[in-house]
């Protein structure tokens, strides 16, 4: 073994942001699926904003971990702070990667759903109006998955993907290895 | 499966540095899985022959890539299965069907039961690199114990075979680019006004999540599944063709 070099600064942590968009927070879980790892994570990177911490924007990080399409405005501008901030991108799940179930929307027309289910549902009391407050993101008129709007570094397939594909991948970057997947190891479902 | 060489085999041609015997008349592709050398494919089967639609069977030889389902084998003839190129042929033909589709898995009856998403994962591809299409094809659910989901088609022609050859006639592609889809041969365009019938050859020969029976989905558990731990290449001729 040959002795390293002295450092003159202290190894800088990786840092890493995580996102839901038009999610179902199931990547997330799956990812909390590692289970006491996340203590062994917890040495060895920070975390910047993320539905896990308190952070309510996001600043320059390594990685960023995206779950969701992209159904509305905020998701879009979100998405371009997320894709500015981070090195590397990273589709995490079905819905971030082809839109997912929530893209079987797109054989309706948008207005025709919001009417559905805000207006003339049975259910509702009379007068019921769709939202209309400009503190509430439109709706785009379809859902698309993330490479439509932003360039993605990584694709992470599953729904969600199973806890040993998010942790193979995450130890792989920390490791500066190329991100490698075997058979037993791709889902889409 | 244990190799099986036709009784007929008399010359032998080169696939990937190993000599093949194959029979006259035989394509590269029939010869090569007679001998229990896998190629990727999608609409070969063994009743219903080939097809052409699905390019996944591309090979190298005679200095080009053609599919081998279609190539007559010669004798002495060189051919490349594997390769790197191909892998990524394969790869994006695999990429082009997933996003020309709705192809949402999770919500999909036959996950894990396909032959596209077995392939798909058998090639390594994480995602499709392709904006997706999102077609808008509906449903057909008129056939009493049939559905038919046209945009799960990646229009292989199997069902389409296999009811001309038993008699029915009850399918057919139609439409032309990207509009080719499957269709009913009934003057209603129904499923439920042709003759097809549950116990047809057809109704149960689709590789993927398009032609299906009703209220028979999700009876497998999750790592009991066809393709759950081994991919096409592994399987017998039993396991890998409905």
């Amino acid at each position: 073994m040959t002795a390293t070099a002295p450092t003159t600064t202290p190894p800088r942590k990786i840092r890493i942001a995580t996102a839901s968009l038009a999610g179902c927070f199931g990547c997330h879980m799956s990812f909390a699926d590692i289970d006491t790892r996340l203590l062994a994570l917890s040495e060895w990177v920070t975390f910047d904003r993320s539905p896990l911490t308190d952070w309510k924007t996001v600043g320059e990080c390594d990685i960023a971990l995206i779950e969701g399409g992209v159904c509305n405005a905020e998701n879009v501008e979100v998405l371009r702070a997320f894709r500015r901030a981070a090195r590397i991108l990273v589709a995490v799940g079905a819905c971030a990667i082809n839109g997912g179930l929530p893209a079987q929307r797109n054989h309706h027309r948008v207005e025709a759903l919001l009417t559905h289910v805000f207006e003339t549902d049975r259910h509702l009391a009379p007068g019921s109006r769709v939202p209309n407050d400009p503190e509430l993101p439109l709706l785009l008129e379809h859902v698309h998955p993330i490479h439509e709007i932003v360039r993605v570094d990584y694709y992470l397939p599953g729904c969600p993907p199973t806890a040993e594909v998010i942790w193979t991948f995450l130890m792989d970057l920390l490791a500066g290895r190329e991100p490698h997947f075997p058979y037993p190891m791709l889902r889409y479902d | 499966m244990a190799p099986m060489t036709s009784p007929f085999a008399s010359e032998t041609f080169t696939l990937d540095g190993k000599p093949t015997p194959f029979a006259p008349g035989q394509t590269v592709l029939e010869a090569a899985l007679a001998a229990g050398h896998y190629i990727p494919h999608l609409c070969w089967h063994p009743e219903m022959g080939n097809h052409g639609s699905c390019r996944l069977c591309v090979v190298e030889a005679n200095g080009r890539i053609h599919a081998s389902c279609a190539l007559p084998a010669q004798p002495g003839l060189q051919v490349v299965s594997k390769s790197e190129t191909l892998t990524r042929v394969r790869r994006t033909l695999l990429e082009m069907l997933f996003a020309e589709g709705n192809h949402f898995c999770p919500g999909c009856e036959k996950s894990g039961d396909c032959l596209l998403q077995a392939l798909a994962y058998a090639h390594g591809m994480t995602a499709s690199h392709f904006d997706p299409f999102y077609p808008q094809r509906r449903i057909d659910a008129s056939h009493p114990d049939l559905w038919l989901d046209p945009n799960r088609c990646i229009l292989c022609g199997l069902c389409v075979r296999a009811s001309l050859a038993e008699g029915k006639e009850a399918l057919v592609i139609g439409g032309r680019g990207i509009a080719s889809r499957l269709l009913a041969t009934s003057p209603s365009g129904l499923l439920g006004d042709t003759a097809l019938a549950a116990t047809d050859r057809a109704a149960r020969i689709c590789p993927v999540g398009a032609l299906n029976f009703k209220e028979v989905g999700f009876a497998s558990p999750i790592g009991k599944r066809r393709f759950d731990h081994r991919p096409p290449e592994a399987m017998s001729d039993k396991e890998r063709y409905t």
